[in-house]
């Protein structure tokens, strides 16, 4: 399973370390239906930390697609909630 | 995966999006290639960019420490000169830099941390479209059309997401270099305007006014002490017995202090 940080690049983990990857998706998923920034800081954090843990970087000449992609460690909640909004990835929406 | 997921389909979504495919998936291939290539570029301007903002910090920075230097320079001689007052406005003063000071730390270390991300992104960029050029090559020289759609595949979406990563991440560096852009203006128009010049500068400021002022009268004071000393130590009064006496009265104040100190015990 291929996961990208956001700004970080891709990493590799085995399908062993799902379950903990989708407990910490919960609380990242709750903590952006809360709006709270703090908490949601704090879910994205041991999120990243968990993936980074479990996960080898991918090199950088090959070229693969993510199965999963993770926001990067500064981004705020607001920020992620555009980004899941219909308007998706685009910085601009942020300006609307 | 809730968030997860989404957030990867909605990559997907827009890295598909910004393919404009065409009739012939070979032509696609170097329609992207061009565009990656341009996305190198952008890139390495942002690195080029971000690196420039971080080093006018670094010349801000050492400018304020220079002007606290000074400060606290100046609050040591108002001290010996016994103005209580003058020193307290120039570390007054002096604390305030400090503060300016911080805060340029901060966003100092702000611009590596993203001067950083964003070279690691431009090397990975790089490796990434070396790899897709190759891979472009052999299927352009060993397939016909038709087949070349099925082989592109990963190779194609893989270098799209990246694409989509670090257009952002760029994106991402522009604004926050713009940002601290117009706070490092701030702090130069501060520097230029003498409000901070004052204080230090060439230009005399008030308490290099005074202090000079005081430091000229001490002297002549001084001065003038001497020359008193001189006429009422009389005619018979030969400079080597003053050079003595001179060198006496120093000597005599550590004498004393050890007798007080005996006392006070």
């Amino acid at each position: 399973m291929i996961v990208r940080i956001m700004g970080e690049g891709q990493l590799r983990l085995d399908a062993g370390s799902l379950d903990d990857l989708n407990r910490l998706d919960d609380e990242l998923g709750a903590a952006i239906d809360s709006g709270d920034d703090e908490r949601f800081r704090a879910a994205l954090l041991a999120l990243l930390d968990a993936v980074r843990a479990a996960g080898t970087p991918v090199p950088d000449e090959e070229l693969v697609d993510s199965d999963l992609v993770l926001p990067y460690a500064e981004a705020h909640v607001d920020e992620v909630r555009a980004m899941l909004t219909d308007d998706g990835l685009i910085p601009e929406s942020r300006t609307s | 995966m809730g968030i997860l997921q989404r957030m990867s389909m909605i990559f997907r979504a827009k890295a598909d999006k910004a393919l404009d495919r065409a009739e012939d998936p070979r032509e696609t291939l170097d329609y992207s290639y061009k565009k990656q290539l341009e996305l190198l570029q952008k890139v390495r301007r942002g690195v080029a960019d971000v690196a420039t903002s971080r080093k006018r910090i670094e010349v801000q920075m050492s400018q304020l420490a220079g002007q606290a230097d000074k400060l606290q320079n100046q609050a040591a001689k108002a001290l010996e000169l016994g103005r209580e007052d003058l020193a307290r406005e120039a570390l007054t003063r002096k604390s305030g830099l400090a503060n300016q000071i911080t805060d340029l730390q901060t966003q100092h270390s702000n611009l590596q941390g993203e001067e950083e991300k964003l070279t690691l992104a431009a090397q990975r960029l790089q490796a990434k479209v070396e790899s897709f050029r190759t891979r472009k090559e052999t299927i352009k020289a060993t397939y016909t059309a038709a087949e070349a759609q099925t082989r592109i595949g990963e190779a194609f979406s893989g270098i799209s997401e990246e694409m989509s990563d670090v257009g952002l991440a760029v994106q991402r560096a522009e604004d926050k270099t713009a940002e601290l852009q117009a706070r490092a203006g701030a702090v130069d128009e501060l520097l230029a305007s003498g409000v901070l010049e004052d204080v230090t500068g060439t230009a005399k400021d008030d308490i290099t006014v005074e202090l000079d002022r005081m430091a000229s009268t001490n002297d002549v004071e001084l001065e003038l002490a001497r020359m008193k000393q001189e006429i009422t130590a009389g005619p018979s009064g030969a400079a080597p017995r003053e050079l003595e006496g001179e060198a006496a009265a120093p000597a005599e104040q550590p004498a004393t202090e050890p007798t007080q100190e005996g006392e006070q015990r």
